[in-house]
């Protein structure tokens, strides 16, 4: 009754809220960024379960060479055949970790995959006719930083900072137990990440305005660093981001390339499931450093190639 | 988790999900709904069978799962209308060379193909055809109207704007967000979007004429 007497009394101006137009715009982008990360999220966690529960962690100990150092451009390259975007491949990369795959690789696996698998470089092909080397830049570019993360996490990482929440004891209840525990643990975990990120891309969309942006541009250091940061505010699906980079034309090619690499590999959203899929302080020192390099890459590669 | 699988299958079978995401991710949505159906009823199942006392706690964050179910169910926002698309940047599809356009009187086109046709082959391949263009209309501060489509990459957050001023015969009242149907002819005149220098070609309305909104409010690069 309490609670309910406030609600009535302000239900004027909360009907007016609601019938903005900036909170419309503002629920409308955030129901659209959940309701298509879902469908990717939740295959990306079939595909883990079924990872994690019928394949046996001896397979990837044969599957992948035994050196650390060599394990990583390989898993790196391996991430061609996932087939989705950002959100699948972090519960995919959780469950190689859980299957005993070193981390360094199953990281680089984790950046790699959705910028480089043939969707989204369709995507690219398609969006940028006139510039086909930029398949080729954001290909080379997103491998680098992948294997160079890689490398980074062997030498300088430490077990102790990679914390995934612990999963439920299944035991003696058998596999599908086991299957659809897993299923619906992860869906339920990145999910929740997945709707704080989706509120902050919601919310950076409805509240910057563009033509910010346009009096960026100008400047090559600026502009490189603008698009950088917007990848990361925008939260948009990699298999869409190529467009989205082929419209800010006011931008040079270099500054748009580096939208495309950093944008899969960490965004609001992204950063959010990493957390809940490997822990908060993994993600806290991991995203700086996947940005930085993202960044150094995307200007390297730009300057040699585009 | 049953309510949520219940919810994106409910916006897959409808038309509703066409308000958010592109066409084609339909199957992708109806699968995951039906796979999170599943797997609440599997989490029931097994729990009955499980020892009692056993109880396990989801993450306090998966909470929040409940809003964007609020939102879509209770609130259903609308599509993007002319507040959005007046203050981004007018686009244009990225272009592929043009193709022969097909015989009709008047020739439908989509507002993005029009666009892309007036504005990168100067309207040579339109000639002197009545050509039929369907979208919202949008002011700008100076009153001038624009019939405007969001163009669609993969969902409404990186929907962008394709305007077309209109001149000619333009109905004396409009009401923003109004969806119409505007025939016609090409018109050389353009103008800058002062968001983003972007071109907006215009196009001389003869006739236009109210109709619903169409049941995919957006336009798809396919």
């Amino acid at each position: 009754m309490l609670v309910l007497l406030p609600v009535f009394a302000l239900q004027g101006p909360i009907r007016r809220t609601l019938a903005a137009p900036a909170t419309q715009n503002w629920m409308t982008v955030f129901v659209a960024v959940v309701v298509q990360a879902l469908p990717f999220l939740v295959l990306g966690v079939l595909l883990s379960a079924l990872l994690a529960v019928f394949v046996p962690p001896s397979f990837f100990a044969r599957a992948l060479p035994r050196s650390p150092a060599l394990a990583v451009p390989a898993a790196g390259l391996a991430g061609v055949v996932l087939p989705g975007c950002e959100c699948a491949s972090v519960p995919v990369a959780g469950a190689l970790v859980r299957r005993g795959v070193t981390p360094a690789a199953a990281l680089a696996f984790l950046l790699s995959a959705p910028a480089i698998n043939p969707l989204v470089l369709t995507a690219t092909a398609v969006a940028f006719p006139h510039n086909p080397r930029m398949v080729l830049a954001r290909f080379a570019a997103s491998l680098l930083v992948a294997c160079a993360m890689g490398w980074l996490w062997q030498r300088l990482g430490r077990p102790e900072w990679l914390r995934p929440p612990a999963h439920r004891s299944t035991d003696g209840h058998g596999k599908g137990a086991a299957f659809w525990g897993a299923v619906r643990h992860d869906v339920m975990h990145a999910g929740g990440f997945l709707v704080v990120g989706a509120m902050a891309a919601a919310t950076l969309k409805a509240v910057v305005p563009p033509a910010w942006l346009y009096t960026a541009a100008d400047n090559p250091v600026v502009s490189v660093l603008t698009l950088a940061v917007l990848a990361v505010l925008l939260s948009i699906c990699s298999e869409a981001d190529a467009f989205v980079a082929a419209s800010l034309s006011q931008f040079s090619l270099t500054a748009r390339l580096a939208f495309l690499v950093v944008g899969p590999m960490i965004d609001l959203k992204l950063f959010g499931m990493q957390a809940a899929t490997f822990g908060r302080g993994f993600a806290l020192r991991f995203a700086p450093v996947t940005f930085v390099l993202a960044i150094l890459a995307a200007v390297l590669t730009g300057t040699v190639l585009l | 988790m049953f309510l949520v699988g219940g919810a994106v299958l409910h916006a897959g079978t409808t038309d509703l999900y066409l308000r958010y995401v592109k066409a084609g991710l339909r199957p992708l949505l109806l699968v995951a709904g039906v796979v999170l159906i599943i797997a609440a009823i599997a989490t029931v199942w097994y729990e009955r069978r499980a020892q009692p006392g056993r109880e396990h706690h989801e993450p306090r964050i998966s909470w929040l799962l409940v809003l964007p179910l609020l939102a879509l169910v209770l609130v259903s926002p609308p599509a993007l209308d002319s507040y959005s698309g007046m203050r981004a940047g007018t686009t244009l599809p990225p272009h592929f060379g043009l193709t022969a356009l097909p015989a009709g009187d008047p020739l439908r086109l989509t507002v993005s193909g029009y666009a892309d046709r007036a504005v990168t082959d100067h309207g040579h391949t339109l000639g002197h055809r009545t050509i039929a263009l369907t979208g919202f209309v949008a002011f700008d501060r100076n009153g001038s109207v624009y019939l405007i489509r969001m163009l669609l990459n993969c969902c409404a957050a990186d929907a962008q704007p394709v305007k077309i001023g209109l001149s000619g015969q333009i109905p004396p009242v409009l009401q923003p967000d109004t969806w119409l149907e505007v025939t016609g002819t090409y018109t050389a005149r353009q103008t800058k979007d002062p968001v983003n220098n972007g071109v907006i070609p215009f196009f001389d309305v003869i006739q236009a004429k109210p109709v619903p909104a169409p049941a995919d409010p957006y336009e798809s690069l396919g």
